[in-house]
C-alpha cells in the first residue's frame, strides 16, 4: 500500500487516489505539428528509477498532485501542489 | 541429444531417472553472431527456434540476464485463446492458437496444452449484443466461437452467482479450443528445440548497452563481454523501454505491475478458463488442483515484480463475487510480474528506426497466449527485413498514423488497457 502525503489532506492511503500517469510531458502549443501532439500524447520516459506522475486525489479532496515515486522500490520521495515543478532524486 | 518419448520415460525409471541428458547446453558466447535475441523468456527463445527452422539461421544466441523463464513467462496465468475482435488481433492470435494446438509434437516436449474452453462471461443486453458481435467477427474469420445462454453456461459451471444483484450471469462467449498450456515447459521446450538446432542460449549475461555503427546494429555490451551481431532482436517484455532508451528511442509504452494468484489444492471445481470482464477477474485451475486466477493491474508504473494490497483486495472481492465458495478457500501464492502497456492495448513486433534493431514488445497483458506466433512473427521480420502478413500492422508507427488497434477503446491510457 502505498501512503501518499496530499498536500492540502496529509497522509492518505493510496485507494484513495486515481493515478494518472508522467507528470513530465507538457501539452504543446496548438500550431507545433503532428510530430510534437505525437511525442505528447504517445511517447513516455518510463524510467526504471525516479518517476514524476500525477496522482487524483479523487476519493479526498480532489485535487490533482504530483508525486515523486520509485518505480522499483515504490518509495515515494516528495508530493506536491500541480503547479510546483519537482525534482527527482539523483539516485 | 535424445528424444524424449515414453519408451525413454520407461527406460530411465528403470535407473531411479539418474542418467537424463541436459535438456541443453550452457556454452560460453561467441565473438559474434548472425542474430543475436535479448531475452531468454518464451517470446525470445521461439523467436531463436523459429528462426533456426523456418528460415534456417542457426547461428544465433538469446542472451538471458537470468536463468531462461523466470520473467512474465513464469508469472502469467497460463490461458490461451483468440477470442479478439479486431482481424488484426484474432489473425495473429488464431495463428498462435494452432502453434500451441501442434506445439507439443513440433518441440517433441510436453507443455500439457489443454483446450479446456474460454469462457467469457457477459451480464446485460448491451453486453451480450457486443460479445455476440465479436463471436461473428470471430467466426467470419473461421475461428470458433459459441454464444451460450445462461442455462448452457449454468451446464459448464453451475457454481457461479448466477443472480449477482449487480452483476447477473445472462450468458457467455465460449471459445472450446483456448484453454491453458504450463508456462514453464513452454520456456523449457522451446529453449531445448532451439538448442538441437545449433542456438547457444547464454544465461545470466545481461545486457548493459547497444553498440551502433552508423545507425547499424553492431552488438550488445553484455556483463559476459561484448557479442557482435549483425542483427539483434529485444524480447525483454516489460523492459522494453529501457533497452530501446539504449539507442535513444522513446516508446508509446509504460511498465506496470499485474499480479497473479494460486490456491491451495482442490479437488476439480473448474474446468474451464472462466473470464470475469466486469469485475475484472479470470480463473482456472491447474492441474495439480490449484486455483490459478487473476485481475487487474496494480495501475501505476512500476518495474518491482510484486504487487500491492489494493490490487490483491479487488481481485478477491471481484473472484467472491462471481464464485462465493471462493470465500473459503486459502490463497498460496502471489506474484507480481512487469507489463509493457502500449498506449492502445496491443503489441509491437516490428523494424525500429535502428537498422538491423528488432522488436518484439508491449505485449499489455496477452504476452503468454502470443508466444508461439510472437516468436514466429519475429523471427520472419527478423529474417526478412520485413513483416509477416500477421504482424505488419503492429509497428511503432500506426500510433503516428493514426492507425491504433484500440481493442479495449480505452483512448492512449496505459493504466486502463
Amino acid at each position: 500500500m502505498h501512503r501518499i502525503d496530499c498536500p492540502w489532506c496529509g497522509l492518505r492511503d493510496e485507494i484513495e487516489f486515481a493515478y494518472r500517469g508522467d507528470a513530465t510531458v507538457r501539452r504543446p502549443p496548438a500550431d507545433a505539428g503532428i510530430d510534437a501532439f505525437y511525442e505528447y500524447v504517445y511517447l513516455r520516459d518510463n524510467p526504471r528509477g525516479w518517476h514524476v506522475e500525477w496522482w487524483h486525489h479523487a476519493a479526498g479532496c480532489r485535487q490533482w498532485i504530483k508525486v515523486v515515486r520509485h518505480t522499483t522500490t515504490h518509495a515515494i520521495h516528495a508530493t506536491a501542489k500541480a503547479d510546483e515543478d519537482m525534482q527527482v532524486p539523483r539516485s | 541429444m535424445s528424444r524424449y518419448s515414453a519408451f525413454r520415460l520407461f527406460l530411465n525409471g528403470l535407473t531411479g531417472h539418474a542418467s537424463w541428458p541436459r535438456a541443453w547446453r550452457n556454452p560460453e558466447p561467441r565473438s559474434s553472431y548472425d542474430v543475436v535475441i535479448v531475452g531468454g523468456g518464451g517470446h525470445g527463445l521461439a523467436a531463436a527456434y523459429y528462426l533456426a527452422k523456418e528460415h534456417g539461421i542457426a547461428n544465433v544466441a538469446v542472451v538471458e540476464k537470468g536463468p531462461i523463464g523466470l520473467g512474465n513467462t513464469g508469472r502469467n496465468t497460463t490461458i490461451v485463446r483468440s477470442n479478439y475482435m479486431f482481424p488484426q488481433n484474432h489473425r495473429f492470435y488464431e495463428w498462435s492458437l494452432k502453434l500451441w494446438e501442434g506445439l507439443e509434437q513440433d518441440l517433441n516436449f510436453n507443455a500439457m496444452v489443454s483446450q479446456r474452453g474460454v469462457l467469457g462471461l457477459f451480464h446485460s443486453d448491451g453486453q451480450r449484443q457486443i460479445f455476440a458481435r465479436r463471436g461473428n467477427w470471430m467466426r467470419l474469420s473461421g475461428i470458433d466461437a459459441e454464444l451460450l445462454d445462461r442455462d448452457q453456461v449454468r451446464a459448464i459451471v453451475p457454481q457461479l452467482d448466477f443472480d449477482n444483484a449487480r452483476f447477473p450471469i445472462m450468458g457467455g462467449l465460449l471459445q472450446r479450443r483456448g484453454g491453458t498450456v504450463r508456462h514453464d515447459a513452454v520456456a523449457w521446450g522451446y529453449a531445448r528445440a532451439a538448442d538441437r538446432r545449433g542456438v547457444d542460449i547464454i544465461q545470466h549475461c545481461e545486457v548493459t548497452g547497444i553498440r551502433i555503427v552508423a545507425n547499424r546494429v553492431a552488438g550488445v555490451e553484455t556483463t559476459r563481454g561484448f557479442i557482435g551481431a549483425k542483427k539483434i532482436g529485444l524480447a525483454v517484455a516489460g523492459n522494453t523501454s529501457h533497452l530501446a532508451a539504449m539507442v535513444g528511442l522513446r516508446l508509446p509504452i509504460e511498465s506496470h505491475v499485474l499480479q497473479a494468484f494460486v490456491s491451495e489444492g482442490l479437488k476439480p471445481f473448474v474446468d474451464c478458463v472462466v473470464t470475469f470482464g466486469a469485475g475484472h477477474f479470470y480463473i482456472s485451475q491447474s492441474d495439480k488442483g490449484g486455483l490459478v486466477f487473476g485481475g487487474n493491474i496494480d495501475g501505476y508504473n512500476s518495474y518491482a515484480q510484486r504487487g500491492n494490497l489494493p490490487a490483491m483486495e479487488h481481485v478477491w472481492t471481484a473472484g467472491v463475487a462471481l464464485m462465493p465458495a471462493l470465500s473459503r478457500v486459502r490463497v498460496l501464492r502471489q506474484w507480481g510480474g512487469v507489463m509493457d502497456m502500449t498506449m492502445d492495448g496491443s503489441p509491437l513486433i516490428c523494424r525500429t528506426p535502428v537498422e538491423g534493431l528488432y522488436l518484439d514488445g508491449g505485449w499489455c497483458y496477452g504476452g503468454f497466449k502470443a508466444t508461439p506466433a510472437a516468436g514466429w512473427c519475429h523471427a520472419h521480420t527478423i529474417a526478412n527485413d520485413a513483416p509477416h502478413a500477421l504482424n505488419s500492422h503492429f509497428t511503432i508507427d500506426r500510433f503516428r498514423q493514426g492507425l491504433t488497434i484500440d481493442e479495449r477503446g480505452a483512448g492512449p491510457n496505459p493504466w486502463l488497457q
